[in-house]
């Protein structure tokens, strides 16, 4: 069912093009984009400057400032690497995806008339025709026909699926393959605004748009950039003061170590990994707005069928009225969905068969097939007319005794508190009992909505079920709520109470009638199967169909800010360790009692200043895979999680760099490099 | 041990009386229904009526503090012709007149005259003390205003009428308590002139004196400091005894403590109230450790000389015990107070670093009002950082912190930030702070960082040593003190309109708690590292170069 | 400009109360119940003229009386002050040196500390217990009195600023003046 594909981090081919990316990333004006590495890219060259005039002058100690400039450029480069890879990764899919898109021809009907036109000529509104073994040209509409597409290029699901006009299976889209029969479609998109062209798009992150959230982080990054500008621009006055100077080069050192230059450098890659977890989920996200829309999630609204139960429902019961006898009515049961086809007729089936009935054949009689009108189906078979259906549906059919009435209801009602579906069964005028088709609910998903309940997310459970049947199944699913007996209207009226209460709605859908409430959403997941429409008003696609999957969206937003919000700490807490080495090493010559504040007992303070620089370029490159990997999360309250988090990044980014410090500094005062 | 008694006496019984007094102040901004013949008089008064946003409110405070600066100014340079003179003060120069004004206006009250020296009593009355009461209700209306914002009312109130309510209901009978506690244990409280004596040896000692004790109980209580003298508490007609100086130190903390619960009880969540006290006492406590203990150290030039080594009594009184000076300097700086009750020019070298620690935060427990205000901003940045963390877009109470609001939040902290720092840089590169520093060497640079983080702080004391009473001195604290007046109210009131704006998400388990220790946690790192780290390079070119400097 | 008018009225208001009113209250109180204090805690002769306030310290230089702690401002009253310099101070390292001298202390009778700094005012009318009987034996020869009953007079005078809250006693150098000239 699911392409996960294991991409490793690193592949030659995507870190030798990362690499490429890194050096064009240079230009000016695609650094401005990130403030604080811009920043870092100035200082850089003006570093350069500076080591080229002690180069040539012979002032100045021109090996050390070499290495610092050396590391300086690294800093920049480490970041736009880790950007490029993360972009390089994405672009890779997306190459194969534009290979399918390039050969896209299509068959237009004009009239009468049939022309073979290349797909960036087609606009919306016009006819195509696609026949067997032809790839369908631009996302549209189906307006005539039937026909099995393999959606495999964009599903990565080989098992095809059918197309047919009207209906909520109507929408098909451009790549896909029609494997047998024809279709018309309509198409409705523009040239180059279709889904694969979106896709791609997405997964090569070309018109990755900063979240609100990233455009916060960015100020907040940016504005600590400014306070350590002053503060060490005012160094220089304080050591005249004191009688002394430091010099330019120290400074720029100072500076970059002190901004948050890990964070930034990693800040693109953590929101394009992101999204690359969800198309690698196979999901696509219209925004990286929707993915962080996730993480705020309050009130999910699953749909009872297929999400919290198993779609079919299974026959576990065969209830006979008083005075009928049980036999009578397992037989009559039997008979009627011999011919039913459906997962609940073959349950009644493969139920009666357990009680030991073994009538297989249904001679001359004349099945009659469900319809939506009457909604009953059976079989008449001599005098007999045996029907089976809802309970109400079924009661229509003729005038039944009162009495035997009664007994029904007392029994269908008993079956629909205990969550199950009553079927009721008759022959003629004569009323039997009922079938109990009882919704399965799948294994697991109680101790999922327990887990989402810690996390503070509420689930409803939207059903078509009337309120009886709803309440049993969810208290067995564990729900928070129910919306029973839900019209799209219900839905949509449940998405805005529940918004107007500051409450963030995720749902998911596939009909064309969810369209309304999938655009109300704040994340509204459609069903790749689903309708034109309903793809159009959600603002995710779920290419595998899966409801489930709303509650791993969720954890996939969290987690993406979870993983900004983590190294943002991180980053800034590496400040203190790096005082402790610089500030000694620029002080001790105006005073020199300030030794003591060297606590790590750095070799000298070139040393340990070259030392700071280098761990702060370093850490970038080893903090990539956890940018594209993402924090581990689990699903937990808020102030574990906070606590956690804490702990690791913040506890984690004061300890580590007086660590790291000591140890770059052994080596390079070992290796003698400063 | 005397010290550890002191200490848990002051702050514990100043904390127990901060709960019902931040009652009665949230009752008192807000009362709702509740004194309609209260509310109607104010609005008789002022003619000022109606719910304000936030740009209609900031525009009434700053017309207000236009009247307050203008008034002032007028009354000190007119203070020669004025009556209630009786030892005949004459004229001040204009830049010092600019000082001051802006200084009192701004609650700072950094003084680069002296009071006994240079103010007739109708300036120190009608000018000082009146600023004293007024700007004072200003940073408390600014606060609440800022709580009803947070609270999501659908206005700010309006200023004429909070400041009002903070000065009549507030200020004022907790000023004429502490008044008239202060008159009980031996202030003067008097109109004659200075008295002329003839001391024991026969020489002339003219003994200054004035209507001190109205004017110290507004002066400790409302984050003002601005003495009556000089020397300010540390004078023994100021400061009597060591119950007047520990009912001094308890003033200086009372409203700011009271202001974390007011705030508390106005957004309607006092647990959070109490959280942000929490962290606020976590901060004093830490600093009042370190300044107690520091100040155990003996005076360092006395090394070698044949004399006791106690503790650093260098510009301290004996009245006051071993531990008033250290612990009263801490109490002044953590709060944006700066009344002194020992010179902290001449406090041990690490001992000078707590209160300007103190400012630099200028947050634990503040300011009248601001200060709560200046930790709003840490907990705007805080909030920001630790809602990612948890995995959701920022919330604070349910408010969503986006771009706008961190911009605003940040560029407070940078301009803090940038005044100290730029302008001790300035000053202390060129002739204009150099030549005016008394102590050579690290200290001398203390001196300047801590006149410009004092003014920035809106704290007003003052390494006094510093020969600040120039026209560069003057004008440029003046400046600073004006910025960083009203910097930090307008942006965070700005912050507040806007959070107002936007439509309130509902709180759950998943949402960033803001009531418990891990929030803490949290908005004690975040203070650590958005609020001390800034200064770090100049704190340790100041007090920790003088320290390891030291001799051994 | 109703903005401004309106601040003007509550101008008026609060000087009206917060300056005018709060002050009479205060002073009416002060003359009331603590006349003695409210003008300052003045002593006088019998003819009324002052010999100095017993919150503020006086220049005593004379050997027959005890003198206060040194000050910045030479007891000046109506410009008090501090030295405001630094304990690492090579000056104050100066007046260490000389306050040595003038007490002559020695390394086996070490000077109490506060004779030799001086207060935050310059005014502080207090001296350490020790430092006032550091003092006796030089009072005691120049008033040619037994050392043991100067220290008793000033043992009775010495008290405890904070109660439970301080360790050490201080004293009022003037009160002990006073009653030295009254023996």
């Amino acid at each position: 069912m699911e392409r996960r594909v294991a991409t490793s981090l690193f592949t030659t081919d995507l870190a030798a093009a990362a690499v490429r990316g890194a050096l064009a990333k240079l230009d000016p004006r695609v650094l401005w984009r990130n403030p604080v590495m811009f920043a870092t890219g100035v200082v850089a060259a003006f570093a350069t400057i500076l080591f080229v005039r002690a180069l040539v002058t012979g002032a100045g100690d021109a090996g050390f400032q070499g290495q610092l400039v050396f590391w300086l450029w690294l800093t920049v480069l480490f970041g736009n690497f880790a950007e490029a890879l993360a972009e390089g990764r994405g672009k890779a899919q997306a190459a194969a995806l534009r290979s399918t898109k390039a050969e896209l021809t299509g068959v237009r009907l004009t009239g009468d008339t049939r022309e073979t036109v290349a797909a960036s000529a087609l606009a919306a509104g016009d006819v195509v025709m696609v026949e067997t073994g032809a790839l369908i040209p631009a996302d549209g509409e189906v307006i005539e026909g039937v026909a099995s597409v393999n959606e495999a290029a964009i599903t990565g699901e080989s098992a095809p699926v059918i197309r047919e006009a009207g209906g909520d299976r109507s929408a098909v889209t451009a790549g896909t393959r029609v494997i047998s029969d024809w279709i018309k479609v309509r198409v409705t998109v523009e040239p180059g605004q279709g889904f694969l062209d979106r896709m791609i798009a997405l997964v090569e992150g070309s018109s990755r748009a900063k979240t609100p959230n990233e455009i916060a982080l960015t100020i907040l990054l940016t504005g600590l950039t400014l306070i350590f500008l002053v503060v060490i621009a005012t160094l220089p006055a304080f050591a005249a003061y004191a009688g002394g100077s430091i010099a330019v080069p120290v400074l720029v050192a100072l500076f970059v170590a002190l901004i948050p230059t890990t964070i930034s450098a990693l800040l693109s890659a953590i929101g394009i990994a992101g999204m690359d977890r969800l198309v690698r989920f196979n999901v696509l996200a219209k925004s990286g707005r929707a993915v962080e829309a996730a993480g705020d999630i309050d009130v999910l609204l699953l749909d009872k069928t297929g999400t919290i139960t198993l779609g079919d429902r299974q026959a576990s019961e065969f209830v006979a009225l008083p005075g009928i006898a049980q036999s009578d009515l397992i037989e009559a049961a039997l008979l009627a969905s011999l011919a039913d086809e459906t997962p609940e007729g073959r349950s009644i089936v493969a139920l009666a068969r357990e009680e030991g009935f073994r009538t297989t054949t249904t001679a001359g009689a004349a099945v009659v097939a469900f319809t939506a009108q009457t909604r009953v189906s059976g079989i008449d078979t001599g005098d007999r007319s045996i029907r089976k259906g809802a309970v109400d549906a079924l009661l229509k059919l003729h005038d039944h005794d009162p009495q035997a009435v009664t007994a029904l209801r007392r029994i269908t009602d008993r079956i629909a508190r205990e969550g199950g579906t009553p079927l009721a069964v008759a022959d003629g005028i004569r009323l039997l009992g009922a079938v109990h088709l009882k919704d399965i609910v799948k294994s697991g998903v109680r101790e999922r909505f327990a887990e989402l309940r810690r996390m503070g997310i509420r689930t409803v459970m939207i059903t078509g079920d009337n309120p009886l049947t709803a309440a049993a199944i969810a208290a067995e699913a564990g729900v928070d709520d129910f919306l029973a007996e839900a019209t799209p209207e219900d839905k949509l009226a449940l998405i805005r109470k529940e918004q107007q209460g500051g409450r963030l709605v995720a749902m998911c859908g596939d009909g064309t009638n969810d369209a309304p409430a999938l655009a109300q959403a704040d994340v509204g997941v459609a069903m790749n199967t689903g309708t034109q429409a309903a793809r159009e008003a959600g603002n995710m696609v779920d290419l595998d169909n899966n409801p489930t999957k709303l509650i791993e969206i969720v954890g996939l937003g969290k987690q993406l800010l979870m993983t900004r919000g983590a190294l943002t700490t991180f980053s800034i807490s590496n400040d203190v360790a790096k005082y402790f080495a610089i500030l000694p090493a620029i002080f001790v010559v105006l005073y020199p009692g300030l030794d003591t504040l060297n606590v790590m007992r750095l070799a000298s303070p070139e040393s340990a200043i070259l030392s700071a620089v280098i761990f702060n370029a370093l850490i970038i490159p080893l903090l990539v895979p956890l940018a594209l990997r993402g924090v581990a999360y689990r699903p937990q309250p808020a102030g574990r999680q906070l606590l956690r988090n804490l702990g690791i990044y913040g506890v984690g980014g004061i300890v580590s760099p007086f660590v790291g410090i000591k140890l770059i500094d052994l080596a390079v005062s070992g290796l003698g490099l400063a | 041990m005397d010290a550890l008694f002191l200490v848990a006496a002051v702050l514990g019984i100043t904390a127990l009386l901060s709960v019902p007094l931040g009652r009665y102040m949230a009752a008192a901004m807000e009362p709702g229904d509740a004194a309609p013949r209260l509310t109607r008089a104010f609005e008789r008064i002022s003619g000022a009526r109606g719910g304000q946003g936030w740009k209609a409110y900031v525009v009434s405070m700053l017309v207000f503090n236009l009247c307050m600066f203008a008034l002032c100014f007028a009354i000190l340079a007119l203070q020669q012709h004025l009556p209630m003179n009786p030892d005949g003060k004459g004229a001040l120069s204009l830049d010092l007149i600019f000082n001051t004004t802006a200084s009192f206006t701004t609650n700072t009250n950094l003084q680069h005259y002296s009071g006994e020296v240079s103010m007739s009593y109708l300036s120190q009355l009608a000018a000082l003390m009146w600023l004293q009461f007024v700007s004072a209700a200003t940073g408390i209306a600014a606060l609440a205003a800022l709580a009803r914002g947070i609270a999501g009312r659908a206005d700010m109130g309006n200023f004429l009428i909070d400041v009002q309510r903070a000065s009549f209901l507030i200020l004022l009978p907790v000023a004429l308590v502490f008044a008239v506690v202060l008159v009980l244990l031996g202030l003067p409280m008097t109109f004659q002139g200075a008295a002329q004596a003839l001391t024991l040896e026969g020489a002339v000692q003219t003994i200054a004196r004035g209507p001190v004790a109205a004017f110290v109980a507004i002066k400790q209580l409302g984050t003002n400091g601005g003495g009556f003298f000089g020397p300010n508490s540390t004078h023994p007609l100021e400061n009597v005894s060591f119950w007047s100086n520990a009912v001094e130190m308890g003033a200086i903390i009372l409203i700011p403590m009271s202001c974390v619960w007011m705030f508390g009880r106005i957004i309607g969540r006092p647990r959070h109230g109490a959280v942000i006290f929490g962290v606020m006492a976590t901060f004093l406590l830490l600093t009042i450790a370190g300044s107690v203990g520091f100040e155990r150290a003996p005076t360092a030039a006395f090394a070698g000389l044949p004399i006791e080594a106690a503790g650093n009594l260098e510009g301290k009184e004996m009245r006051f015990g071993a531990t008033g000076g250290p612990l009263w300097a801490v109490l002044t700086t953590a709060t944006s107070n700066g009344s002194v009750g020992a010179m902290h020019d001449s406090l041990n070298p690490m001992t000078g670093l707590m209160p300007m620690l103190g400012m630099w935060l200028n947050s634990t427990f503040g300011g009248n009002g601001v200060g709560m205000i200046n930790m709003f901003l840490y907990i705007v940045v805080a909030v920001f950082v630790a809602g990612m963390m948890v995995g959701r877009t920022p919330e604070y109470l349910g408010h969503r912190i986006e771009a706008r609001e961190v911009k605003l939040a940040i560029l407070a902290l940078f301009a803090h930030a940038a005044m100290i720092l730029g302008g001790t840089a300035l000053f202390a590169a060129t002739p204009w702070g150099a030549d005016t520093v008394l102590n050579a060497g690290p200290h001398g640079f203390s001196e300047i960082l801590y006149e410009f983080t004092s003014a920035s702080a809106n704290n007003g004391s003052g390494f006094e040593g510093l020969g600040d009473n120039t026209v560069p001195w003057n004008v440029a604290t003046g400046l600073v003190m004006l910025a960083a007046r009203f910097i930090p109210i307008i942006l965070p009131l700005a912050i507040a309109g806007s959070l107002m704006a936007k439509r309130r998400s509902a709180e759950s388990a998943g949402t960033l708690g803001v009531e418990d220790a891990t929030f803490a946690t949290m908005l004690t790192i975040t203070i650590v590292i958005f609020g001390a780290l800034t200064f770090f390079p100049a704190g340790v070119l100041g007090p920790v170069a003088e320290q390891l400097s030291m001799p051994h | 400009m109703g903005n401004f008018t309106s601040s003007l009225r509550v101008v008026a208001a609060t000087m009206a109360v917060c300056v005018v009113g709060y002050t009479a209250v205060i002073w009416g109180v002060a003359q009331a119940v603590t006349p003695g204090t409210a003008d300052g805690s003045l002593i006088l002769r019998a003819n009324g003229t002052v010999i100095g306030s017993r919150q503020i310290a006086q220049g005593f230089t004379r050997p027959e009386y005890l003198w206060p702690r040194p000050s910045a401002v030479d007891y000046n009253a109506a410009a008090a002050g501090g030295s405001n310099l630094s304990p690492t101070s090579p000056k104050i390292a100066l007046r260490g040196a000389e306050m040595v001298t003038r007490y002559g202390a020695t390394p086996a009778r070490p000077l109490p500390p506060d004779l030799a700094t001086a207060s935050g005012a310059g005014l502080d009318p207090h001296i350490s217990l020790a430092g006032a009987l550091y003092q006796v034996p030089r009072i005691a020869a120049a008033r040619g009195l037994d050392p043991t009953v100067v220290a008793r007079l000033v043992e009775d005078r010495a008290l405890r600023p904070g109660g439970p809250l301080t360790d050490g006693r201080i004293v009022n150098v003037l009160e002990v003046n006073l009653a030295l000239d009254g023996l």
